[in-house]
C-alpha cells in the first residue's frame, strides 16, 4: 500500500485533468500550497512580516508578492499567506515564534487554488461573480473575499488577464464546474 | 416567391436568403430579416390566434413587443417548447415551426368561440359574480373550471435542454433603447470614455429609424446612419452593444435586469452558446430612450384580423417590404395615419380613405397624402367594421353629423390613436409621472433613481428633438458618472416633422358591438363602464375587477384608453383617476433566463469529504446533510438498511468501527483571550481546562435555548480546537464573530474555520486503541497518558495529526484529525490495520443508533430551538460558578423554570420489536376524548442491535417525574404503550469508554 504521507488526493485531481485549454480563458488547478491564516493587529503583523521576510500589504484588499510567496490582506486584521509547500512549515514556525497577540493557523488543506487566465477571464468570472472586474475597479494585485455563484472564494487578480481563486476544498468542484460552464461559449 | 404581399423591392430583409417556415403545419416562405409576423403578412395571413375569453379570431396588431394578439408557441424539438412568443419579435429562421394558441381543434374552427355567443355572461367581474355560491362548489366545480380555462399557451412538459447563463456587468452609463435618442446618448457618453452599455429589444439597433425611408441624418439615410453609429459604438473597447436585449426590470441602486435572446434567431445555434442570458447591470447612470407605443382606437369590431396599428402597417411596408393589404381604410387621430397611408401606397396598396378625427388636419404629411390623391375625411370617426376571419368593410361616420355611415370595402384597417410614451422603466425606477395636458400623456416627472429620459418616451416625437435630447442626456449621464463632457454635436437632419395628435378613450358616435380596449384579456369599453357603474372608482380597482392591463403585455396598448374611458365615465380628469403601477418585467422573461446556470450540478454546491470517493467506491448509501453528502450506511451484498446498520452497530460494540466525521464543523480559536471568549460563548467552564484535555461544550442562544454543541480541545493556553455540529458550523462561526465584533471587542482572540483543513476519522470500539497503535508515532496512547477526553498531537502514518480520545458511541474511541489531502490514505491505512480486528466502516445511521443507546442528544433532533439545557438533562454542562455566558439570564426566566416543561426521557415500547415513529405524539390516557392532550413527542427512535429491541428518546412534559409510568402513542390504527425510562439504555455506568 502507498505511503499515506505521500499519497495525497487533490480536490481537483480529476476535474483539473480534464479541462480543455481555450483561447478565451484557460482554467487550471494550481498545485498544493502552504497557506497560513494570520490574524493580528497591524503592528504585531508587521513584526511577524519582518521576521519571515515577507512584507505585508498595507492597503486593504491588496496582495504583496515576493518570489513564490504572497501575502493577501483580506481584512483590517487578516492576512492570507501563501507559499510553496516546502517553505510552508518554516513560514508557519517563524510566524508562531513571533511574540504578541496573534493567531496563526495552518489552512493549507482547507482551500485549493485554481487559475483562470486569458482575454475572456473577466467575462467568464462575470457569469458568476457580481464584482466589477474592470481594470480600474479591480486592478492587478487586488484581492478580496467574494461569492462565485453560491460559493465563497478569495479572488486575486495576479496579472492583467489572470485571476487566482482560493476556495474551500469541498466547494472547489462546484466553482470549477461553474467556470467551465462560463468558458464554454468562448470556445466558439 | 415569399408571398403575394411582398413588395418588389425595399425593406431591410435579405431577398437573397429565402427561408422556409411553418405555421400551424402550413409551409410558407419568408426572407432573412423577417419576423414571423412580417413573413405571415407577406403570405397574406392575418388570422394568427384566438382571444383569451371570447375566442374571437385575432390578427397581428403591432410590429413590436407591444403586440397583444399574435402569441404563438414555438417548438424547436427535444423539449424546446416556448409558448406565448410574440410573432412580431420572433425572427424568422430556417425551419421555424410555430403554432397558434388558444384554439381547438384549429384556428379556423374553434369550439371555444361559442363563448362569444354567451358573451353577455362574461361581463366585467364575471368570475366574482359567477363562481360565488354554493361554497362547496368551489373546490370540485369552480376551481377546476377556472383552471382549465386559465392561462395562455401550454407549459412545456419536458425538461428544457438549453443552456442559460447570467452575466454581471457594471457601467457608467446604461442606455435603454437604440433608437435615435438612444444612439445619440450612447455616442455622447462613449465620447467621454465612459463605460457604456447600449441595449435594445430589436434584432438590430436603430429603433424607429429602421422603418424610416425619408429622413436623412448627417447626410445619410437614417437607417444607414443608425447602422454606422451602432457599428462604430460596438467597435469601442468600453462600449457594449446588446441587440435582442430587453431591459425588463429596475432594481434598487440602479441594478437593471436585461434579458438577452442569444440564439433563438439562429438557424443552427452552437450548443456551447447559452440560449438566453440574464444581464444584471449596475449602472451609475441610466438613459432611458425606450420610445413610444401607438394606441389603437376603441371602436366596435376593432379586433378583427386585418385591423392594425397604422405605424405597424408603415413598418411592415418600409422595413419588411410587406403590403399588409391591398385596400386599406385608415382611421387616425394624427399624422401617423397619413405616413402609413403613403407607405402603403408606395407598397402598392389602394387607400380607400383616411378618416381623421381632427376637424382640420394640416401639415406636411396631410399635404403629401392629399398630393398623392388619397381621399381624406376630416372630422370623421371609425364607427365599426365587418368581416369574419378578416376585416372586409369599415364604416365611417361624420362626428356630430347624421347617423349616416359610409361603408368602405377594405382588407386592412389601420388605426392610430396617437403615441403613448413608454415610461415603464422610468416608473419602475420609482420616478413620479406627470400628466402633460398638451400631449395628453403621462411623462417622466420627478426622478427617484439616477436616470434621465430622452426622446419619444420623454414626449419628444420629432427626429431632431430626439437626437438632440438623446445626445444631451448621454452627455449629462456621463458627466454625472464622473466621466467628463463630450464636444457638442448637432445632428443635421432632413425630413418631415410629424405633428403630434392623438385621441384617448372610446371613439365617439360609434354603434353597437364590442369595442376592445385590452385585446389580450378581452376587456371592452363597456366592461370598464360597467365597472364604474358598479361603484369602482380607483383605476387600481377597475383594473383588477375587469382585468384590463393585466395580461402578459401589461396593457402596453390599452392602459391609456382604459384610463380615459374610466375618467370619462366618472367625469373626472385623467390625472385624478391616476395610473396603475408599471411592474417588471417589461416583456415576459423565461424561467430559464432567471434560473441561469443554476440547475443540475450547478444548482447548489454539493460538498464531498476527502473520504467520499472511497465510500462511493465501496457502495455507501449517502444522505444529504446540509450541502454535504454523508455516507449513511455501507450495505454488503444482500443487506437492506436495517441489516447493514445492525451489523455496523454490532461491530462497533464488539470490535471496532470507523466513521467519516470530516463534516463536523471545526473552528480554531486563538489568542490570549481565547479561554475568556469561550467562557462567554459556551455554558461550560474553560479557564481551568488544561491544555491537552477535551470538554463537551454547550452553546445557547440569547433566549437560553440550545443552539449547538460539540467537543472542544485545548491545544495550548491560547489555542482551542472547537468542534460544532455539521449543520451548525457556519451559524456557530457567525454567532461567535457577531459577539466578538460587536460585544466583546476588548478580547484578543481570533476565529478561523478549519472545518475543511482536516479529514476526521472516528475509530470507535473496544479494539480501537490496538488498531491505531501501530500507525501512531510520537503519541503515548496508554490510558494513563491519554485518558478519555484528551488530545495529543503527533503523527499517524507519517502524517501530522491532532488525535482526540473521545467517544460519541459510548465505546473506547479516537478521532483522528489529519490534513484533508491525506484523509483517504489514512482512512485506508486504518481500515487495513483494523481488518484483523474486524473493523467495519459505519455510516451516519449507525452513528445515530449508537449515540441514542447512550442517550447523547443530537442538536436539531432532540432539540428544536425551544429546548433548554435542563430540558435536555444537560444541567451538568453549565458552569455554575460562571458569572455570565450567552443565554444565562434567560435560564432564570419564569417560563424556563416553571414546571411542566418537556424533558428528555427514554421510551421502551411494551412490545419490544415495535419501532416508534419519530415525531409521534404521547398521551397519558388512551381513552381520552379526541382531541387528546398531547404531553410529549418522540425525537429519536431506532431498533437497537445491542439491546435486541427498540429504543426511543422523547421530550415529555415533566418526563423525569414520570419514569416507570406508561404512556401511549396514538397511531391511526392503534395505541402503542410505552414505559418511560432514563434516557441511557446501554452501559449506564460508562465503563466501556475505557475499552
Amino acid at each position: 500500500m502507498a505511503d499515506p504521507a505521500a499519497a495525497r488526493v487533490h480536490p481537483l485531481a480529476v476535474l483539473g485533468a480534464g479541462s480543455m485549454p481555450g483561447a478565451g480563458a484557460t482554467l487550471r488547478a494550481l498545485p498544493p500550497a502552504c497557506r497560513i491564516s494570520l490574524r493580528a493587529d497591524p503592528q504585531v503583523a508587521a513584526a511577524i512580516a519582518a521576521a519571515i521576510g515577507l512584507p505585508l500589504p498595507e492597503a486593504m484588499c491588496r496582495a504583496n508578492v515576493l518570489g513564490a510567496r504572497a501575502a493577501l490582506r483580506l481584512g483590517p486584521d487578516e492576512w492570507l499567506l501563501i507559499g510553496p509547500e516546502a517553505a510552508g512549515e518554516s513560514l508557519a514556525r517563524v510566524a508562531m515564534a513571533v511574540p504578541g497577540p496573534a493567531s496563526v493557523v495552518d489552512v493549507s488543506h482547507r482551500s485549493t487554488a485554481l487559475e483562470i487566465a486569458g482575454p475572456r477571464a473577466v467575462a467568464v468570472l462575470g457569469a458568476f461573480c457580481a464584482l466589477d472586474l474592470d481594470a480600474a475597479a479591480f486592478p492587478v494585485g487586488m484581492c478580496t473575499r467574494t461569492l462565485l455563484g453560491k460559493a465563497e472564494i478569495v479572488l486575486w487578480r495576479s496579472a492583467a488577464e489572470c485571476f487566482r481563486i482560493e476556495v474551500w476544498r469541498s466547494f472547489a468542484p462546484y466553482v470549477w464546474n461553474c467556470l467551465e460552464e462560463g468558458r464554454l461559449e468562448f470556445f466558439i | 416567391m415569399s408571398g403575394a404581399f411582398r413588395t418588389a423591392s425595399g425593406g431591410r430583409i435579405d431577398r437573397t436568403q429565402p427561408i422556409l417556415f411553418g405555421f400551424d403545419g402550413r409551409a410558407m416562405t419568408g426572407f432573412r430579416g423577417d419576423t414571423l409576423a412580417s413573413a405571415l403578412l407577406a403570405n397574406g395571413v392575418h388570422l394568427v390566434g384566438r382571444s383569451f375569453k371570447y375566442h374571437r379570431p385575432r390578427g397581428i396588431v403591432a410590429a413590436g413587443s407591444e403586440e397583444p394578439n399574435a402569441l404563438v408557441t414555438v417548438d424547436r424539438g427535444g423539449g424546446r417548447l416556448t409558448p406565448n412568443l410574440r410573432a412580431t419579435q420572433l425572427e424568422l429562421r430556417r425551419d421555424l415551426k410555430a403554432t397558434s394558441q388558444n384554439r381547438f381543434p384549429s384556428l379556423d374552427f374553434d369550439i371555444g368561440a361559442v363563448n362569444n355567443l354567451f358573451s353577455p355572461l362574461f361581463s366585467a367581474g364575471f368570475y366574482y359574480k359567477t363562481f360565488m355560491w354554493p361554497a362547496s362548489f368551489w373546490k370540485h366545480v369552480y376551481e377546476p373550471l377556472i383552471r382549465s380555462a386559465a392561462g395562455l399557451g401550454r407549459a412545456p412538459t419536458e425538461p428544457d435542454p438549453d443552456r442559460y447563463l447570467h452575466r454581471y456587468a457594471h457601467c457608467d452609463v446604461l442606455v435603454i433603447g437604440a433608437g435615435p435618442a438612444g444612439l445619440a446618448a450612447a455616442l455622447a457618453a462613449a465620447e467621454t470614455g465612459a463605460r457604456v452599455i447600449l441595449c435594445d429589444e430589436q434584432s438590430e439597433p436603430g429603433g424607429s429609424l429602421l422603418a424610416e425611408t425619408e429622413a436623412r441624418i448627417e447626410g445619410r439615410p437614417a437607417a444607414e446612419w443608425a447602422a454606422g453609429v451602432a457599428r462604430a459604438l460596438a467597435g469601442q473597447d468600453r462600449v457594449t452593444v446588446l441587440p435582442r436585449t430587453t431591459a425588463f426590470g429596475w432594481f434598487p441602486d440602479n441594478l437593471i435586469g436585461l434579458a438577452e435572446r442569444v440564439t433563438d434567431h439562429q438557424d443552427r445555434p452552437d450548443p456551447r452558446l447559452p440560449r438566453e442570458r440574464l444581464w444584471q447591470v449596475r449602472a451609475r447612470e441610466v438613459v432611458i430612450a425606450a420610445g413610444a407605443i401607438e394606441r389603437p382606437l376603441v371602436f366596435p369590431g376593432n379586433d378583427r384580423p386585418g385591423v392594425m396599428l397604422a405605424d405597424a402597417g408603415r413598418i411592415y411596408a418600409n422595413r419588411y417590404g410587406v403590403r399588409v393589404g391591398d385596400r386599406a381604410v385608415i382611421a387616425t387621430a394624427g399624422d401617423s395615419g397619413y405616413r402609413a397611408a403613403l407607405a402603403l401606397l408606395g407598397a402598392g396598396a389602394t387607400i380607400a380613405a383616411i378618416a381623421d378625427l381632427r376637424e382640420d388636419p394640416a401639415g406636411a404629411a396631410v399635404e403629401a397624402a392629399r398630393q398623392a390623391g388619397i381621399a381624406i375625411r376630416p372630422g370623421t370617426a371609425i364607427a365599426g367594421s365587418r368581416g369574419g376571419h378578416r376585416v372586409t368593410e369599415a364604416s365611417l361616420r361624420r362626428i356630430g353629423g347624421s347617423d349616416r355611415v359610409e361603408r368602405l370595402d377594405c382588407d386592412v384597417l389601420l388605426m392610430s390613436g396617437g403615441f403613448t410614451p413608454a415610461v415603464h422603466m422610468f416608473s419602475q425606477s420609482r420616478g413620479r409621472l406627470r400628466f402633460d395636458a398638451a400631449l395628453q400623456a403621462f411623462l417622466p416627472g420627478k426622478s427617484a433613481a439616477r436616470e434621465r429620459s430622452a426622446g419619444a418616451c420623454n414626449g419628444r416625437f420629432d427626429l431632431e428633438g430626439c437626437l438632440d435630447e438623446g445626445f444631451t442626456a448621454g452627455a449629462a449621464a456621463a458627466k454625472a458618472a464622473g466621466c467628463g463632457s463630450p464636444r457638442t454635436r448637432r445632428f443635421a437632419r432632413a425630413g418631415a416633422v410629424p405633428a403630434p395628435g392623438g385621441f384617448l378613450g372610446a371613439v365617439p358616435g360609434t354603434g353597437k358591438g364590442k369595442a376592445f380596449v385590452d385585446f389580450q384579456n378581452d376587456v371592452t369599453a363597456k366592461d370598464l363602464q360597467l365597472a364604474t357603474r358598479e361603484g369602482f372608482r380607483s383605476i387600481e380597482h377597475v383594473k383588477r375587477y375587469t382585468t384590463t392591463g393585466m395580461a402578459t403585455d401589461q396593457g402596453k396598448t390599452s392602459n391609456m384608453n382604459a384610463l380615459a374611458i374610466v375618467a370619462g365615465a366618472l367625469d373626472r380628469p385623467i390625472p385624478e383617476v391616476g395610473l396603475t403601477t408599471f411592474r417588471m418585467p417589461y416583456t415576459p422573461v423565461t424561467f430559464g433566463t432567471i434560473a441561469g446556470a443554476s440547475r443540475g450540478m450547478l444548482f447548489d454546491p454539493l460538498r464531498h469529504t476527502p473520504i467520499h470517493d472511497w465510500a462511493s467506491e465501496h457502495g455507501a448509501v449517502f444522505e444529504d446533510v446540509g450541502n454535504w453528502k454523508r455516507a449513511r450506511y455501507f450495505p454488503r451484498s444482500g443487506e437492506d438498511m436495517h441489516q447493514a446498520v445492525a451489523r455496523e452497530c454490532t461491530a462497533v460494540r464488539m470490535a471496532a468501527g470507523m466513521f467519516d466525521a470530516s463534516t463536523l464543523g471545526k473552528i480554531e480559536v486563538v489568542g490570549p483571550d481565547a479561554a475568556t471568549f469561550l467562557e462567554r460563548m459556551y455554558t461550560n467552564a474553560w479557564a481551568r481546562l488544561a491544555p491537552g484535555r477535551l470538554r463537551y461544550g454547550l452553546m445557547l442562544n440569547e433566549a437560553g435555548f440550545i443552539m449547538d454543541d460539540g467537543v472542544i480541545a485545548r491545544l495550548a493556553p491560547d489555542r482551542f480546537h472547537v468542534t460544532t455540529t455539521t449543520g451548525g458550523a457556519p451559524g456557530v462561526l457567525n454567532h461567535m464573530e457577531d459577539y466578538l465584533q460587536t460585544e466583546f471587542t476588548d478580547l484578543k482572540v481570533w476565529l478561523t474555520s478549519i472545518t475543511e483543513q482536516y479529514a476526521v476519522i472516528a475509530v470507535q470500539g473496544p479494539r480501537a486503541r490496538e488498531i491505531i497503535a501501530p500507525l501512531v508515532e510520537g503519541i503515548d496512547l496508554s490510558p494513563a497518558a491519554m485518558p478519555h477526553m484528551s488530545v495529543q498531537t503527533g503523527q499517524i502514518c507519517g502524517v501530522a495529526t491532532r488525535l482526540f480520545r473521545v467517544s460519541f458511541t459510548g465505546e473506547l474511541g479516537f478521532e483522528i484529525n489529519v490534513p484533508a489531502d491525506h484523509g483517504r490514505a489514512v482512512w485506508e491505512a486504518v481500515l487495513q490495520a483494523g481488518a484483523a480486528y474486524g473493523i467495519v466502516p459505519y455510516g451516519t445511521e449507525a452513528m445515530h443508533v449508537l449515540r441514542a443507546e447512550k442517550g447523547y442528544i443530537i442538536v436539531g433532533q432532540e432539540t428544536d430551538g425551544t429546548v433548554t439545557p435542563a430540558d435536555a438533562g444537560l444541567d451538568w454542562a453549565i458552569g455554575k460558578a460562571k458569572k455570565d455566558f450567552v443565554g444565562k439570564r434567560s435560564l432564570s426566566r419564569p417560563d424556563i423554570v416553571a414546571p411542566g416543561r418537556k424533558q428528555l426521557v427514554g421510551l421502551l415500547t411494551h412490545s419490544p420489536q415495535e419501532v416508534l415513529e419519530e415525531g409521534a405524539q404521547l398521551v397519558a390516557d388512551p381513552h381520552a376524548e379526541i382531541p387528546m392532550r398531547m404531553i410529549g413527542h418522540v425525537t429519536s427512535s431506532y431498533h437497537s442491535a445491542a439491546l435486541g429491541r427498540s429504543i426511543a428518546l422523547a421530550l415529555v412534559a415533566d418526563g423525569r417525574s414520570l419514569l416507570g409510568q406508561t404512556l401511549y402513542v396514538p397511531m391511526p390504527d392503534r395505541m402503542i404503550a410505552v414505559t418511560l425510562v432514563a434516557p441511557v439504555f446501554y452501559d449506564q455506568e460508562g465503563r466501556r469508554l475505557d475499552g
